[in-house]
């Protein structure tokens, strides 16, 4: 690869990082709005058919063929503790990508792709740890506030272990 | 120099020195076997030894360069000159010597390691040999030692090189060739003249060169060039015969197999063959046959080598049009449809798309020679260390074996065959002593059967020693059974429990640690098999049965409510209509069922998955009777649904992450793009 094919290239990678920043997908779950980066996220699709796998805890609904690749899926609901709510028409599913490992999101619905520049986030409060586990940060949109998710954390949280192991 | 893991020059380096070495050492066995060293392996040897040497000085690992050279060196010499057959062993032994050198700094290479290795003892040692050599060679010969045939007149070349697309840097290949050429080169010019990739790769890199070297040695060395997509070569002037009166019966006439000269080779093979004949009737000289078909590497143009991951990849594309190709011939809008053209349509798709995942499987596939071969060296030097006489004998090594599944089996097999020679076979005193032939006879075993591969590694040994085991089984806590009531075949499987290890001393080839039940771990790992049988005074014989392939199974999907669920055909004994009244409760609610005098566990499937079904009476849904080594199951579900090809997936990571899921080995697409999971019967029958 010649220099200039290969400044190019990393233009083209800083370009499409810039515009991947600061952009976050807003869906909802029960009557909250929750953002999460766009630069994680590869897909959206309908609602599928899922084939239960057994033994998983209850956030994990089972598997789905995605174009001959299986990949899980996760009741974001359920996740957040919440009573489980049989899937409708809006329902839908938010394929992410996190580290090689694809995962498949259940949300109610998902609405926009919303920009927020960091200075529009803040920390959540340190009130209680159990409640903040997932949300790495507030962001401010317009009089709105939304709940933005760490992926990294939905996905590896040791709280699937301890449900496990009881 | 450090090169980086996934680099094309680094990885292609790797690749073709780690074939060389190996197709080296199969030579040297073979060719010690029956006894003989034969000008063409000793050209094809030096030639080895020289693409080593010109491709690691490239690549800048001088110690196997600096080995390389030694051993060209020394071969460059027995070209000239016949090698005393005392000198044979020694030759052959120093040749391995290297061998093994080489394989462990590549190794080092493969994990990133340092190439550190100190390769100046086998170089002195190389050194040695040819001085002793030269010294007993007669003095007048001394003149052309170097063995560089000499030609009176220089030779006139013009070479152009095309280099391949993707090939990039050619200024820097274009002067490595140069580099490596130059002790050839009494002069040389080239085009461009200057470091100019954009021209050599439009032009090709053209090089006129006055050298002593002949035709084929210049067009040899240069067709050696990494990367490259065309060579001319043309000699110049009129007085440059091509034919080199260095080179007086090397066979490299690179165009034909069939030449003339192949005939002398397959005499002297079948000599051999005739040799080894009332030892080893199998096919063990194949190799030989191969190498002396194949004199000169043009065997290189006629394979390709293809990443595996690539191949996995392919494989997983083929399974998704297999399974579109069902939606499309399938689909709900045109069922009940009379269309004969379509139909006609759809059946050639079929046909091809069949065809199509037949190749794919076919391409995944290879023989188990290569792994078979692999225990030639291992047998000879333990036999050597230890004083014992051994002949290794292999049957069926042509039968093939997916790709993956080889990798893992080859530990284990090489476990099992220095055990056999470590333990299992006596010297060569006590077995005279026991009336056997005082050459041990180990025997590779491989055939097909059914959907499944048997490798059984077989030796005459003095057995298993049963009072032993049970001896030793009961130091370590390991027997849960009543002595008497176990078979022999039960007590012998002892050994395969971790922990157990029985012999006292460690010796250097076997009991280092590592247990049986690392080939049992192992073996289990690409759903395989172990088992051991054995006779006092006859020998041993393990038995691996592996499936033909981690990739496509044959399956027999069942229902369970809306689930879908595989059952390998395999392990499929038959199934029928329970009546109810067949079934037996026992007080722990244990549900059984007798079936010709045999009582079988019952597993409801939808209890163990808690799947929602209607169907929860045992009369209204069918028994599937599952065996695997001997024990039964008998599984609960609604209804069969077919039998056909999966392609075997592996579950999500994230799922596997969260946890190992008992009974379940994998999932698999339907035809309708629906999910099935596989059952694990070996894990269902642990359960019950």
């Amino acid at each position: 690869m010649s220099e200039a094919v290969r400044d190019e290239t990393i233009l083209d990678e800083l370009e499409e990082e810039d515009s991947q920043k600061d952009k976050y997908l807003r869906f909802i779950v029960d009557s909250e709005c929750y953002g999460i980066e766009i630069r994680y996220v590869t897909e959206i699709i309908g609602l599928q058919k899922i084939t239960p796998v057994p033994e998983m805890p209850d956030f994990v609904r089972g598997i789905v063929n995605l174009r001959g690749k299986i990949i899980p899926v996760m009741d974001v609901r359920v996740r957040f503790n919440k009573p489980f709510r049989e899937y409708m028409e809006r329902t839908c599913i938010i394929v992410i990508d996190i580290h090689d490992l694809s995962i498949g999101l259940i949300v109610d619905s998902v609405t926009e792709v919303l920009s927020i520049p960091a200075s529009e986030i803040v920390a959540p409060p340190d009130l209680n740890k159990r409640s903040n586990r997932f949300v790495m940060g507030i962001g401010k949109v317009g009089n709105e506030v939304k709940l933005l998710l760490d992926c990294e954390k939905l996905l590896n949280d040791d709280e699937a272990e301890q449900l496990l192991n009881n | 120099m450090d090169y980086q893991q996934g680099d094309p020059i680094f990885e292609a380096y790797i690749t073709e020195t780690s074939q060389l070495v190996e197709q080296l050492e199969e030579m040297i066995l073979v060719f010690e076997h029956v006894n003989q060293f034969p000008e063409e392996m000793i050209h094809e040897i030096f030639r080895i030894m020289h693409t080593i040497k010109g491709s690691s000085s490239m690549m800048q690992f001088h110690n196997i360069a600096a080995l390389a050279h030694a051993l060209e060196d020394l071969f460059s010499y027995l070209r000239e000159h016949s090698l005393p057959p005392a000198e044979w062993s020694e030759l052959s032994d120093l040749m391995l010597e290297g061998v093994d050198f080489t394989k462990v700094e590549l190794h080092k290479m493969k994990n990133g390691e340092p190439v550190d290795g100190e390769a100046s003892a086998v170089v002195q040692k190389v050194k040695r040999l040819l001085e002793k050599l030269e010294q007993g060679g007669s003095s007048a010969e001394s003149g052309t030692v170097e063995g560089r045939e000499e030609s009176a007149r220089p030779n006139r070349f013009a070479a152009r090189l095309v280099f391949t697309d993707d090939c990039e840097m050619e200024n820097v290949r274009a002067y490595q060739i140069i580099y490596n050429l130059q002790g050839w080169l009494k002069d040389y010019r080239h085009v461009p003249e200057k470091d100019a990739s954009q021209v050599i790769r439009n032009h090709g890199f053209q090089l006129f060169m006055e050298t002593d070297k002949s035709y084929d040695e210049i067009h040899k060395f240069l067709s050696n060039t990494s990367y490259l997509k065309e060579l001319e070569l043309q000699a110049v002037s009129d007085f440059a015969e091509p034919s080199g009166q260095g080179e007086p019966d090397e066979p490299e006439a690179p165009a034909d197999q069939e030449a003339p000269e192949a005939e002398p080779k397959e005499a002297e093979v079948k000599e051999a063959e005739a040799k080894k004949a009332e030892a080893a009737p199998g096919k063990a000289d194949n190799p030989a046959h191969k190498e002396m078909k194949h004199p000169s590497g043009h065997y290189q143009g006629k394979t390709i080598q293809v990443n595996v991951w690539k191949l996995d990849e392919l494989m997983d594309l083929v399974g998704e049009l297999v399974i579109a190709e069902a939606m499309v011939t399938q689909n709900p809008d045109i069922v009940g449809l009379q269309l004969e053209q379509f139909q006609k349509a759809a059946r050639h798709l079929q046909k091809i798309t069949r065809e199509i995942q037949d190749k794919v499987m076919e391409i995944r596939m290879v023989p188990l020679a290569t792994t078979f071969q692999r225990m030639h060296r291992i047998v000879r030097d333990m036999s050597k260390k230890l004083g014992k006489s051994v002949q290794l004998q292999l049957i069926g090594e042509d039968t093939e074996v997916d790709k993956n599944i080889i990798e893992h089996i080859s530990d284990p097999l090489m476990h099992l065959v220095r055990n056999a020679v470590d333990h299992g076979l006596e010297t060569a005193e006590e077995r005279e002593q026991a009336g056997k032939p005082r050459t041990g006879t180990l025997t590779l075993e491989a055939l097909n059967n059914g959907g499944e591969v048997l490798i059984i590694v077989r030796d005459d040994g003095r057995g298993l020693n049963k009072q032993g085991i049970l001896k030793k089984a009961k130091a370590t806590g390991l027997l849960h059974k009543p002595v008497a009531e176990m078979t022999d075949k039960e007590i012998f499987n002892l050994i395969f429990l971790p922990g157990f290890s029985t012999k006292e001393q460690i010796t250097e080839y076997s009991g280092r640690g590592v247990g049986m039940d690392v080939v049992l771990q192992n073996i289990n790992a690409v759903g395989g098999t172990i088992t051991v049988d054995s006779r006092p005074g006859e020998g041993t014989a393990f038995t691996i049965k592996i499936p033909l392939t981690l990739a496509i199974i044959d399956g027999m999907n069942v229902s369970v409510g809306d689930a879908q669920y595989t059952i390998p055909t395999t392990s499929i004994k038959e199934s029928f209509k329970p009546l109810a009244k067949d079934i037996i409760t026992d007080p722990d609610g244990n549900e059984m069922i007798m079936v010709r005098g045999e009582c079988y566990p019952v597993l409801r499937l939808h209890e163990l998955f808690r799947v929602p079904t209607e169907i929860t009476q045992i009369s209204d849904g069918i028994l599937v009777m599952v065996e695997d080594e001997g024990k039964g199951l008998c599984i609960f579900v609604d209804e069969l649904v077919g039998q056909q090809q999966v392609v075997v997936k592996a579950l999500p990571s994230y799922i596997r992450g969260l946890r190992k899921i008992e009974g379940i080995s994998g999932c698999t697409l339907l035809g309708d793009g629906n999910i099935s999971l596989i059952l694990d019967i070996q894990g269902l029958l642990k359960m019950k």
